[in-house]
């Protein structure tokens, strides 16, 4: 995903046109009410603006898609957040009985972060991505997305990339929704391998028995190590990186040569060398190259992130993205554009939902909405199933 | 919730020996006698004094440790609570009933109260649920009601493997003789956060032995809820001139001193900040304070820690907010994106945004067991979050002496985060006692500014000079130490530190 094209001068003529004709507000809208199974739950969402002159506006809250809809081109939000479904309307927080204004759900979120893997990767740094680096975001998505699904049992994911530097993952069902903050921390723990500040050398020790979702993790990482490690990444290339590879082993391996030419020779001879230490070692059950593999492949999540029911998050179709859609926009097909204009005459909503379809189904934006369709089709469904089975629980035909 | 105890009618004695036949209890129901106001108050003191041990011990020893058995068999022995299951034990669990519900009475008003009495007794409970034997336990779960989902013997067979790599000290014939549980994750947080647990689909399938865990959970939320309804038939029992002004003392004598009112606004200026970072700063402080001047920046976590660390120095918001703009627009932070983007975040650490709440300093307890440090981070205590060899390292270059690095690390060893902070708050100030029971690191300031301004006698000085003499790698020089205590004397703190 190349930034190259995006020019921040641009944003103020072209973020207006952006929510006039791209922002998909009713998938937005279906996405962010729910079904409306639970009453006023769009109406009482924070949503945060940063505005132009990185004016930052918090408990902002809608009624109605309509409002939505004409609100957003007017403030024209440079970058929007997501906050909690909360008692009362966000909006009208100032005059709520102080201590009955309560953030009561939200989705269970999780960012992935490029630069906390600075430590372990050489070829950018910060909040550069390139092909190389980005392995890990596939890594850290594969990883999350199989534990959540089949160890936590949630169903409706939706991965966003933050538009920046990394990716985050919205868990939507009903159950995560209602998360406490105390069950958000132990699901974010339970997920968190690599643990350590600056302070700390060896960031992931492994002891027996070795959990199953330690396991599954390993098959993922170990998929993708030799291409991104010690190939991409070159971590046994240099005798600097030699160094920080060799500290978290616990054993004394003082030298270890760097002439051999072969990164993948080379990963082989330590390993090597490793298991010749470890059958010598009384305790039994160590995993060394497995640490490292963990070390410098494995997802690094924020736990404070996912920790806060109330902690605002980056909206998905929050620009910029929009460097994906400038380039469309510049050609328009005016036959088409036409014909619409006639019917527009009759129905401002219809054409203003049209041009809308219209114009985002011609740009690069359309795959990442449909996408965002099945996902919606999917929660639905599953709401579907879940009412008729409570219905049938209570005869009710 | 029943409220005072004196206005209940005496029962007989039957009921009251099937009432306390069994060592522990879920305090289900609260007791129905009269008692004396002396019981009333003593019986409080003593809960309390054994739940700060329990969260002292907890924090100083692992909680399955041996050692933190060991004390904690010790203090309820001492205080006569009880134990492990004695025949002639009627007495002490009468007083373990009424001191739980006296103490509910106290520590049911605020949020933060209420999380840490709940805390407090759930260490305790699972300390003495763990005591009983198996047997005990199964009787305890039959008599309190308490059923949970088994999972089916076929099922066990098929997750046998995945079973026995989750659960430590699990073998497949525990697996097939005992039953398994499966309940919600959210009902087994504590096993699920420290991924002591198999998980499939949402559901955690919890071994026998550690059934204490979901027991646990079920005391959490009836002590939860019981809280919260005896928070609203409070002002009736507050009306009780007798209760009141005890039952206020209780649940402030855990707060201690929290730093949250400064004494010495303004008196600190900006300049004496590097100084003082060497000389009178916790060792997190001090960790914290040169991350930010060689890179320029904190993350969040380091923001709040040291910012409200500085708060409880006597920074006002002004000092504050220069202090860190000053340092931020050195590295990539421009003038305007500080104020934009940090300068809030210094406004609401000193009270004047968002919920207006005036955020107290953290204190040992804090930054040792909430938020660790991840990479990118400084915050944290380096006793407890930093290896030992950068440790070593670190206090090698703050020139403590390797005998004394060597002390620290045994206690670090041994998980005694506070009393190494106090060993190395000892070894750079050249005393052989701190004086004092380390458990905030403002606290520590206070004493260092303490000890370093005066205060002592001329007794120690001499002590002192005498211990510098014969202990050639101490912290201070003789002839430093000479010229510091004129002007200790003096008390002048600028020109105290200038050596710096």
């Amino acid at each position: 995903m190349s930034t190259s094209d995006y020019d921040p001068a641009c944003l103020p003529d072209l973020l207006p046109i952006y929510y006039r004709r791209l922002f998909p507000f009713s998938q937005y809208y279906r996405w962010l009410r729910y079904g409306g199974v639970s009453k006023n739950y769009f109406q009482n969402r924070e949503f945060s603006f940063t505005l132009k002159y990185d004016i930052y506006v918090r408990y902002q809250s809608f009624t109605t898609q309509n409002e939505l809809e004409k609100e957003m081109p007017k403030m024209v939000p440079y970058k929007i957040d997501i906050g909690a479904v909360y008692s009362h309307r966000p909006s009208q927080h100032n005059v709520v009985k102080s201590g009955t204004f309560q953030a009561l759900e939200k989705e269970l979120v999780f960012d992935i972060d490029m630069t906390d893997y600075d430590d372990v990767r050489r070829c950018c740094s910060a909040a550069d991505i390139c092909s190389k680096c980005w392995t890990l975001m596939t890594i850290a998505i594969r990883i999350l997305d199989r534990a959540l699904r089949e160890d936590f049992g949630f169903h409706h994911l939706l991965w966003v990339y933050s538009g920046r530097r990394g990716v985050h993952c919205w868990v939507c069902d009903d159950a995560a929704r209602k998360l406490s903050v105390a069950a958000r921390a132990a699901v974010a723990e339970y997920l968190s391998l690599v643990k350590g500040g600056e302070e700390t050398v060896r960031k992931v020790v492994l002891s027996d028995p070795i959990h199953p979702f330690i396991n599954h993790s390993l098959s993922v990482v170990e998929r993708y190590f030799q291409q991104y490690a010690i190939v991409d990444q070159d971590i046994l290339g240099s005798k600097e990186s030699v160094d920080k590879v060799l500290a978290l082993l616990p054993e004394d391996i003082l030298s270890f040569p760097v002439d051999e030419k072969d990164p993948m020779k080379q990963w082989d001879r330590l390993c090597d060398l490793v298991e010749r230490k470890k059958v010598k070692a009384k305790k039994g059950g160590q995993y060394f190259d497995k640490e490292i593999m963990l070390q410098y492949c494995y997802p690094r999540l924020d736990v404070n992130v996912s920790k806060g029911v109330n902690h605002l998050l980056k909206s998905p179709f929050s620009v910029p993205m929009i460097s994906l859609i400038c380039e469309e926009l510049e050609r328009p097909r005016a036959d088409e554009a036409e014909e619409d204009d006639m019917k527009d005459q009759e129905n401002e909503q219809e054409a203003g939902e049209r041009r809308r379809i219209r114009d985002y189904k011609r740009t690069s934006l359309a795959k990442y909405v449909k996408v965002f369709d099945r996902f919606l089709e999917a929660m639905a469904r599953s709401r579907k199933g879940e009412m008729l089975k409570k219905s049938d629980l209570q005869k009710d035909f | 919730m029943q409220d005072s105890k004196k206005k209940r009618k005496k029962l007989i004695g039957n009921f009251q020996n099937d009432l306390y036949d069994q060592c522990l209890q879920f305090y289900g129901q609260p007791p129905l006698e009269n008692i004396s106001l002396t019981e009333f108050e003593t019986f409080a003191v003593e809960r309390l004094k054994l739940l700060k041990t329990v969260e002292n011990v907890g924090v100083s020893c692992g909680k399955s440790s041996e050692q933190y058995t060991k004390k904690l068999d010790a203090e309820i022995s001492s205080l006569n609570f009880p134990h492990r299951g004695g025949i002639s034990e009627y007495e002490k669990r009468r007083k373990d009933h009424i001191s739980h519900f006296i103490l509910r009475l106290a520590y049911c008003q605020t949020e933060d109260l209420r999380r840490w009495f709940i805390q407090q007794e759930m260490d305790l409970f699972r300390y003495r649920f763990n005591c009983l034997h198996s047997k005990h336990k199964t009787d305890f779960l039959h008599k309190n009601n308490l059923k949970y989902e088994t999972v089916s013997a076929e099922e066990k067979k098929n997750l046998k493997d995945k079973l026995i790599a989750s659960s430590y000290g699990l073998s497949g014939t525990k697996v097939e003789e005992h039953d398994v549980y499966k309940v919600p994750f959210q009902d087994a947080l504590d096993l699920v956060r420290t991924r002591k647990v198999y998980l499939l689909a949402g559901n955690a399938y919890i071994p026998h032995h550690e059934i204490v865990t979901i027991v646990l959970n079920d005391f959490r939320t009836r002590l939860s809820k019981a809280l919260a309804m005896t928070a609203r038939s409070l002002p009736a029992v507050q009306s009780d001139e007798r209760l009141q002004p005890l039952l206020s003392h209780l649940s402030h004598a855990y707060v201690g001193q929290d730093y949250s009112i400064q004494k010495n606004i303004g008196k600190i200026s900006l300049e004496q900040i590097d100084a003082l970072s060497g000389k009178s700063f916790p060792l997190c402080m001090r960790h914290l304070h040169k991350a930010l001047r060689e890179n320029h920046h904190l993350r969040h976590g380091g923001r709040m820690q040291y910012g409200l660390f500085l708060k409880g120095i006597g920074l006002t918001l002004e000092q504050a907010l220069q202090f860190w703009r000053s340092e931020f627009v050195k590295g990539k932070v421009d003038a305007d994106k500080f104020d934009k983007a940090y300068a809030y975040s210094v406004r609401h650490m000193f009270g004047k945004e968002g919920k207006r709440t005036d955020y107290t300093p953290y204190s040992c307890m804090k930054v040792i067991l909430s938020n660790p440090p991840s990479q990118g981070d400084y915050h944290g205590c380096p006793f407890r979050h930093s290896d030992p060899e950068l440790l070593k390292q670190k206090l090698q270059n703050y020139k403590v002496s390797p005998s004394g690095i060597n002390q620290i690390l045994e206690l670090v060893k041994g998980m005694h985060y506070q009393l190494a902070c106090q060993k190395y708050f000892e070894l750079t100030h050249n005393v052989e006692d701190a004086g004092f029971s380390l458990n905030h690191p403002n606290q520590y300031f206070t004493e260092s500014q303490k000890l370093l301004n005066g205060g002592r006698d001329i007794k120690k000085e001499v002590d002192m000079s005498q211990r510098s003499q014969e202990n050639p790698a101490s912290v201070t020089h003789p002839s430093q130490a000479n010229s510091k205590q004129a002007h200790e004397e003096m008390g002048d703190l600028d020109s105290f530190f200038q050596d710096e």
